[in-house]
């Protein structure tokens, strides 16, 4: 039987798409991924959270050669993004041209399809897309599509 | 008041040499400091091998092969600034008492291609996350918004740095390039292009380091030798992490050595002569600049334009050819540029010596994080 897998357990959700981080009483930090002591003040039993499934765009590029260990298609983004809990997150963005993202622009989590593993299953991951529902930040490409 | 002096150094020279081996790299290295000064079998008492991809015992390997073992011998990894960290542990031993004179040397034969590094879990690799030059750009991306960095500025440096080094003997490469030509090259990620990105390669750098009494003999004292970790939270930061926080005060690992290191040593940025940075790609020796304090932060662009950091300007900065010259051996490069600082301290850099040099700082940083900063008066 082959189906659809996370690339790791417990980082992220699928329906709808959440990813999973832990918030520190303590200190009120927020991390990702899931931590049971925090980073920022050691304190222990730090708690899981859904974080928000949006957020806007701090650093982008695009990754053109395949890293190691990566066995999915090039070329692919490569970004972080910035949550209003007040996270910024390393990501794979589903935009892979530099040159149609803006900083700052609105952005929402997806899941998307990474390869196929050895039993057939499809491998899928945690990614930002431009958020076209939000997009209070012109995009001209998409201006002319419409 | 008696302090640490460096009284040998040697190295073989950075590049790709086929059926040389890292041991064999070693050897031409350890026997070129020791010969230096004038340092034989049991004149020393303790050995720290820094070495990121060398395997189980890679010091005792040279060592061994020299017939110079018995003493402690000690491999220390701490990714780029290995080197450092075998610095600053021997130099902390002599200052401790612990020993009169102790080598330190690095060695380093990186695999060919791309690069796997066991820093990264295999979720993280089959994610696409294990993309090292990306998070390069993200960084250069930011320092770019941030300090008026444009991509001619990452390509003025690179010029920079292959101009120094086309008068380095040891270093890979050789030849000057222009603006046009590494803007030219392909983009891996932008906006950083491949000529702006340092080679990993194969070479070995050592140093011995001598208990000295105050005003002994004019040689080249290590007035510091730090090696800090990050503070969490910054998540461009060479700790590589998943996420961080939105507070850009955060200072970064290189911030705390350098810090650490002008306090230690009892000088100030506007003390020094000459400077070897961390240039892994050409935007991470702007950030260098600003987070070393050799110039204000945002500064780093009207730095590089004014000519301060050519030879002949104000503050040299990789007079070697830097990484992008020379490549990066990771247990190596550290010490590789306390052999160049050395050598410019003791006016023997031919063709591209800093005149009157006299204050020296060294800087490496990389995955950890790890920061290194060293600083050599004479
Ligand atoms: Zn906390």
């Amino acid at each position: 039987m082959s189906g659809v897998v996370p690339v790791r357990e417990g980082l992220f959700t699928a329906d709808p798409p959440r990813l999973v981080g832990s918030l520190c009483d303590a200190c009120g930090g927020h991390h990702f991924p899931r931590h049971e002591t925090c980073p920022y003040c050691a304190a222990d039993g730090a708690r899981p959270v859904e974080l928000s499934p949006t957020g806007r765009l701090w650093a982008f590029t695009a990754v053109t050669a395949p890293p190691p260990g990566y066995r999915g298609e090039v070329p692919f983004g490569f970004g972080v993004v910035e949550l209003p809990e007040g996270i910024r997150i390393v990501t794979r963005l589903t935009e892979s041209d530099p040159s149609r993202l803006t900083p700052g622009q609105p952005m929402r989590l997806t899941v998307v399809p990474l390869h196929a593993d050895d039993d057939g299953n499809q491998v899928v991951t945690y990614a930002f897309a431009p958020d076209r529902g939000r997009n209070d930040v012109a995009d001209p490409i998409d201006e002319a599509a419409r | 008041m008696s302090g640490v002096s460096v009284c040998g150094v040697g190295i073989h020279p950075f590049g790709r040499f086929e059926g040389v081996s890292i041991t064999d790299m070693g050897v031409v290295a350890v026997r070129a400091a020791l010969a230096e000064a004038n340092v034989g079998r049991g004149g020393f008492q303790a050995a720290f091998c820094g070495t990121a991809y060398g395997g189980v015992a890679s010091g005792h390997k040279v060592l061994g092969a020299l017939g110079m073992t018995g003493m402690p011998i000690v491999d220390v990894e701490a990714g780029c600034a290995s080197g450092s960290a075998a610095l600053m542990l021997a130099a902390g031993a002599i200052a401790a008492g612990q020993y009169d004179t102790v080598l330190v040397f690095g060695i380093e034969k990186m695999p060919k291609g791309i690069i796997r590094s066991s820093f990264f879990e295999p979720w993280q690799e089959e994610a696409g996350l294990a993309a090292t030059p990306a998070y390069f750009a993200l960084r250069a991306q930011r320092l770019m918004a941030a300090s008026g960095v444009t991509k001619e500025h990452l390509a003025s440096v690179v010029v920079k740095n292959r101009r120094h080094g086309a008068a380095n003997p040891d270093a890979m490469f050789r030849s000057e390039v222009d603006a046009t030509s590494v803007l030219g090259s392909r983009v891996i990620c932008e906006p950083l292009h491949l000529w702006m990105l340092c080679t990993p390669n194969e070479g070995a750098a050592a140093v011995v380091l001598q208990r000295t009494n105050e005003g002994e003999d004019g040689r080249v004292r290590l007035a510091a030798a730090v090696l800090r970790s990050h503070v969490p939270g910054s998540v461009l930061s060479e700790s590589t992490p998943l996420a961080g926080t939105v507070d850009d005060t955060i200072p970064a690992a290189s911030t705390l050595a350098a810090t650490d290191a002008y306090e230690r040593a009892g000088v100030g940025p506007s003390d020094l002569d000459v400077v070897e940075c961390q240039d892994t790609d050409a935007a991470r020796e702007l950030l260098s600049y600003e987070e070393l304090g050799l110039c204000p932060a945002g500064g780093a662009a009207s730095f590089l334009e004014g000519g301060a950091t050519t030879l002949g300007g104000r503050l040299p900065v990789n007079p070697s050819g830097g990484l992008l010259s020379k490549g990066e051996p990771l247990g190596a490069s550290a010490l590789g540029q306390v052999v160049e600082l050395t050598r410019q301290l003791r006016a023997q850099a031919t063709g591209r010596q800093v005149q009157g040099a006299r204050v020296a700082l060294a800087h490496t940083v990389g995955r950890g994080a790890n920061a290194g900063v060293v600083i050599l008066t004479r």
